[in-house]
């Protein structure tokens, strides 16, 4: 026998779940913390997206257990249950799903992550999973025992009946496997259930710990997100290969009908259009297409401006939720969100959405926290390979307010970041769904986004800085010269001084200060005006008089009025300047009201009443 | 004028100052010689160092200039109505106390109202014991052929600083401007670092073998100390050396002594003796006399440096001492000189070095 057909014998196809039970690590089962984590994720994911389709407001239940050596994790949830045909492969099933074949924004996405828990489970303690189900009040419930036959990658029923349940729908499955329970840290149960409430308030999630600790992390809202519905391809981005399959096993008969039919944001014209320009006759059958004509098909595709993918196809938290999310665990000074438009990369839509927070409790001196989210499922895992990270580490914080020692990475400051992916297809770096991959366009998304939140900080901390200077001056204004001036007049024994132009100086207002000097049967009246600001104030200033005034300095008009006259000046004061009136009066004993200024502001008026 | 009159003015006239300042629009400030080494410089008048042309502005337009200047009226009333007029004093520690009342013009620390209390000394060039403000320490002590008279509460009193005092010596009150010297038949003044070189001394009689005054300074001198040594210099013309550890340290406590510090450089001529000069210990005894030492330590060194940048020590002598300590990287008390024998300090140590400082 030759030595190649001796090689033949051992060839053999290799199960999927084999292969996952060797290379454990890609499906995020690598270490005991980490193990329970992701497994209680797939779970809550699962739910999430089956309480989403089904337009229930989620209410999730976990709890982990001590049992022995091992961890029990068990979750709950209120949604639409799974009829019991599909409960084993839905379970026990790799690569088993609803929702790989569509393009539509869910958690989920290949249908491995809850199997693949089932998997590790019965890899380390050997138990079948236990999961209840039940569809509807008036059906009775299914209670499972699973296991994954391996070679097969097939379920095997271990025990199957109904039975009594008192949830009127929902479904329950309950794991044991190898583990360790942390806490403290954000990669634990508790840090990724924390953030899978942020950017899903709608759901209400309970968490029992294995020392019997109950967290609940309560709704911020009732409205359930807009659902996500499924969409076609968009043309932009798409690769030749995808075309060439796309356009071998369409049923259509002609490429007219088959690209706008196939794709989205392709309509009757620009279908014509693209056909005209690859050189390809609308009416010629797809099937039929050679390479070389796929190619000039492709090429027509880059060249036309197509319109955006329909929004539809994603579920954007929206600004208002990330804000709440933030508020329900943060407590913060400042939150800005930012939703950016619709973009494709290789014919998948996408969104970024990005919220930033500010001050509060925030550790001042500390690098930022990044809460990272795709398609509303939080990323605890390789932070450093991540696009979100890669966006963050290269702006320029400086810029923004925000401390970045080494002029890039990470910012350092009271910050909190939160940037949520949706798309139809997340480009994970592995089957872990840990990282998202370094994809250029979405890499200028996050970056666009994150940028305008930072000036929206910049803003923010500028007026801030502003009102702290505005009230630096109010204190000094209101509490401390008062004081001074009374102790001055206490310890000289004289009135106390009128602080008045002082206060003038330091607001930087108009001020207006009027001295009188009678003698020999006359009153010699001087108004002193002066702007401490950094503007030009054009006003007028009035003086009522009783009688008529002599030497009017500069010239005033006057108005009679019946028992007294208004004498008025139109001044104009650039910044810094000051002026002089003055006037004469045949009396020695004058009463004379507060002098008037009308056109400015009150508050930025000293000495006089402002009309 | 009696001088408590003349303090109670100049007092008044600062806050007549502040007065007229918010009579006339003027935002209400005080000017200050700015208090840091880079604003020290040589008086080749007086031969100490002063405050140069620097100054700082503290005027009401910050809130941090605003409180400080509140507090400085709430202190000047403290100082005219309870000091002055009732003829009271206060330590410092009980002004710092006393402000627990002044609402938002209460001091934060102690080092605050001190601080404050220079300054009015400063803008009224007055000394705090014009204010009847002193120190919680006493002064140091004395030791040698002095006869003074001093003013107490009790009258006056006379003092023979040998035969009338203990083996702790005398006290110098807080307030030199109370004591009159009467007579002496001293040839030097002796300022000593640590109380056991002091003992050690007149232990061994070397106050009336080489009719020295022992100053025991305690560390960093007080006020009062300074201006006794000053007065001793001064009024009876008598030489001043100082005696202190060899280390970094000690050299500054030389320094204030010789130069004056930058605390309170305003006060230099009442408090500073251009011509006392440095006895020991010096690095290059340590060399000489083969002393014990021990290792300089990091902040030893950085004390060093710092002192090649200050201008006070900006000499020929100071430079070489200090670079060749630097070099030893070794330090030694005043104390290392009993590895030799008790008396090795006054037999030979100190004839000798007094000897090659001319000064007998």
């Amino acid at each position: 026998m030759e030595i190649a057909e001796e090689l033949a014998k051992q060839q053999k196809a290799i199960s999927v779940a084999e292969f996952f039970e060797k290379n454990r690590q890609i499906l995020g089962f690598d270490s005991a913390p980490r193990a329970l984590i992701t497994c209680v994720k797939e779970a809550v994911d699962n739910s999430l997206d089956a309480c989403e389709d089904a337009g229930i407001l989620p209410d999730i239940f976990v709890q982990i257990k001590r049992n022995g050596d091992y961890y029990q994790v068990i979750v709950e949830d209120n949604g639409p249950g799974i009829v019991p045909e599909e409960i084993p492969r839905v379970f026990a099933k790799l690569l088993y799903g609803s929702r790989f074949h569509t393009l539509r924004q869910s958690r989920g996405q290949q249908g491995i992550g809850i199997s693949a828990g089932v998997l590790y489970s019965q890899l380390t303690s050997g138990k079948p999973t236990k999961v209840i189900s039940k569809i509807a009040p008036s059906r009775p419930a299914r209670y499972c025992e699973l296991m994954i036959n391996t070679a097969k990658n097939e379920p095997e029923i271990i025990k199957e009946e109904d039975m009594d349940w008192e949830r009127p729908r929902g479904t329950r499955v309950e794991l044991e496997m190898e583990g360790s329970y942390v806490r403290s840290r954000r990669q634990s149960v508790f840090g990724s259930l924390k953030s899978a409430a942020i950017v899903n308030p709608h759901a209400r999630i309970t968490l029992v710990e294995p020392e019997g600790n109950i967290e609940v992390f309560e709704r911020a809202t009732e409205a359930l997100p807009k659902k996500a519905y499924a969409i076609q391809p968009h043309p932009a981005g798409i690769e030749l290969g995808e075309l060439i399959k796309l356009l071998r096993y369409t049923d259509k008969k002609k490429l007219r009908v088959f690209l706008k039919e196939t794709f989205s944001s392709i309509g009757t014209i620009s279908a014509q259009e693209l056909c005209s320009r690859a050189g390809l006759d609308p009416e010629t059958s797809p099937t039929g297409l050679e390479h070389e004509e796929a190619k000039r098909l492709l090429a027509a595709f880059k060249q036309l401006k197509m319109k955006s993918p329909p929004v539809d196809c994603l579920s954007p938290i929206g600004e208002d939720l990330i804000k709440a999310g933030l508020e329900k665990e943060f407590r913060l000074d400042f939150i800005a969100t930012m939703v950016r438009p619709v973009c494709v990369y290789s014919g998948n839509p996408f969104l970024v959405e990005v919220g930033l927070g500010f001050g509060g409790e925030l550790e001042k001196e500390s690098r930022v926290e990044i809460l990272r989210f795709a398609n509303r499922v939080p990323l605890v895992y390789q932070q450093g390979a991540c696009a979100i990270t890669h966006a963050v580490e290269s702006v320029s914080w400086k810029n923004y307010s925000l401390g970045q020692p080494t002029g890039s990475g990470v910012p350092v400051g009271p910050a909190v970041l939160l940037v949520h992916i949706a798309s139809t297809n997340i480009p994970f770096t592995s089957e872990s769904k840990d990282a998202v991959a370094d994809v250029p366009e979405i890499l200028a998304e996050i970056d666009l986004g994150l940028k305008e939140v930072a000036r929206k900080l910049r803003r923010y901390l500028s007026r801030q800085s502003v009102l702290s200077e505005r009230r630096e001056k109010e204190e000094i204004i209101r509490k401390i010269l008062p004081r001074i001036a009374k102790k001055l007049s206490d310890i000289l024994e004289k009135e106390e001084p009128d602080i008045g132009p002082v206060v003038a100086k330091i607001m930087g207002n108009l001020l207006v200060f009027r001295r009188k000097d009678a003698q020999n049967g006359l009153t010699n009246v001087q108004i002193e005006v002066e702007n401490h600001s950094d503007l030009v104030r054009a006003f007028k200033l009035h003086e009522v008089l009783k009688q008529e005034a002599v030497a009017v300095s500069p010239a005033a008009k006057v108005v009679s009025l019946g028992d007294s006259y208004d004498y008025h000046w139109k001044l104009t004061l650039g910044p810094g300047e000051s002026t002089t009136l003055s006037y004469t009066i045949h009396s020695d004993d004058t009463a004379l009201g507060e002098p008037v200024v009308e056109g400015l502001d009150a508050e930025i008026v000293t000495g006089a009443r402002v009309i | 004028m009696e001088k408590t009159e003349i303090t109670q003015k100049k007092l008044e006239g600062l806050a007549g100052d502040l007065y007229n300042q918010f009579e006339k629009g003027i935002v209400p400030h005080i000017s200050l010689p700015s208090r840091t080494k880079a604003n020290i410089e040589y008086s080749t008048k007086d031969d100490v160092w002063v405050y140069g042309d620097q100054e700082t502005l503290r005027s009401v337009k910050t809130v941090r200039g605003a409180k400080t200047l509140l507090k400085t009226v709430y202190l000047s009333e403290l100082l005219i109505k309870e000091h002055l007029k009732n003829n009271r004093g206060s330590t410092l520690r009980e002004i710092y106390y006393i402000s627990e009342n002044w609402d938002i013009a209460k001091f934060h620390e102690q080092a605050e109202s001190d601080r404050l209390i220079e300054d009015l000394e400063i803008v009224t060039a007055l000394q705090r014991e014009d204010f009847h403000v002193r120190p919680e320490e006493d002064g140091a002590a004395v030791f040698g052929p002095l006869k003074l008279q001093e003013k107490t509460r009790r009258g006056e009193k006379e003092i023979h600083c040998q035969e009338d005092v203990g083996e702790a010596g005398y006290q110098i009150p807080f307030n030199v401007d109370n004591v009159k010297f009467l007579s002496h038949d001293a040839k030097m003044v002796m300022a000593i670092e640590t109380g056991g070189m002091y003992a050690r001394l007149i232990e061994n009689g070397f106050d009336e073998e080489l009719n020295a005054i022992l100053v025991h300074i305690k560390g960093q001198p007080a006020r009062s100390t300074r201006r006794f040594i000053k007065k001793l210099n001064a009024e009876l013309k008598l030489p001043v050396v100082v005696f202190t550890d060899g280390d970094p340290w000690s050299y500054r406590i030389f320094a204030s002594i010789a130069y004056g510090a930058i605390k309170s450089a305003h006060l230099s001529e009442h408090l500073v003796t251009p011509t006392a000069r440095f006895l020991g210990v010096q690095p290059s005894d340590i060399v000489d006399y083969n002393l014990s030492t021990d290792k300089l330590t990091d902040q030893d060194m950085q004390a060093l440096r710092a002192e090649l940048t200050d201008p006070r020590f900006n000499t020929p002598y100071w430079v070489k001492q200090i670079k060749l300590q630097m070099d030893l990287k070794k330090k030694a008390e005043q104390q290392a000189f009993a590895g030799k024998g008790l008396d090795f300090v006054t037999k030979k140590y100190l004839p000798e070095r007094l000897t090659e400082m001319g000064i007998i």
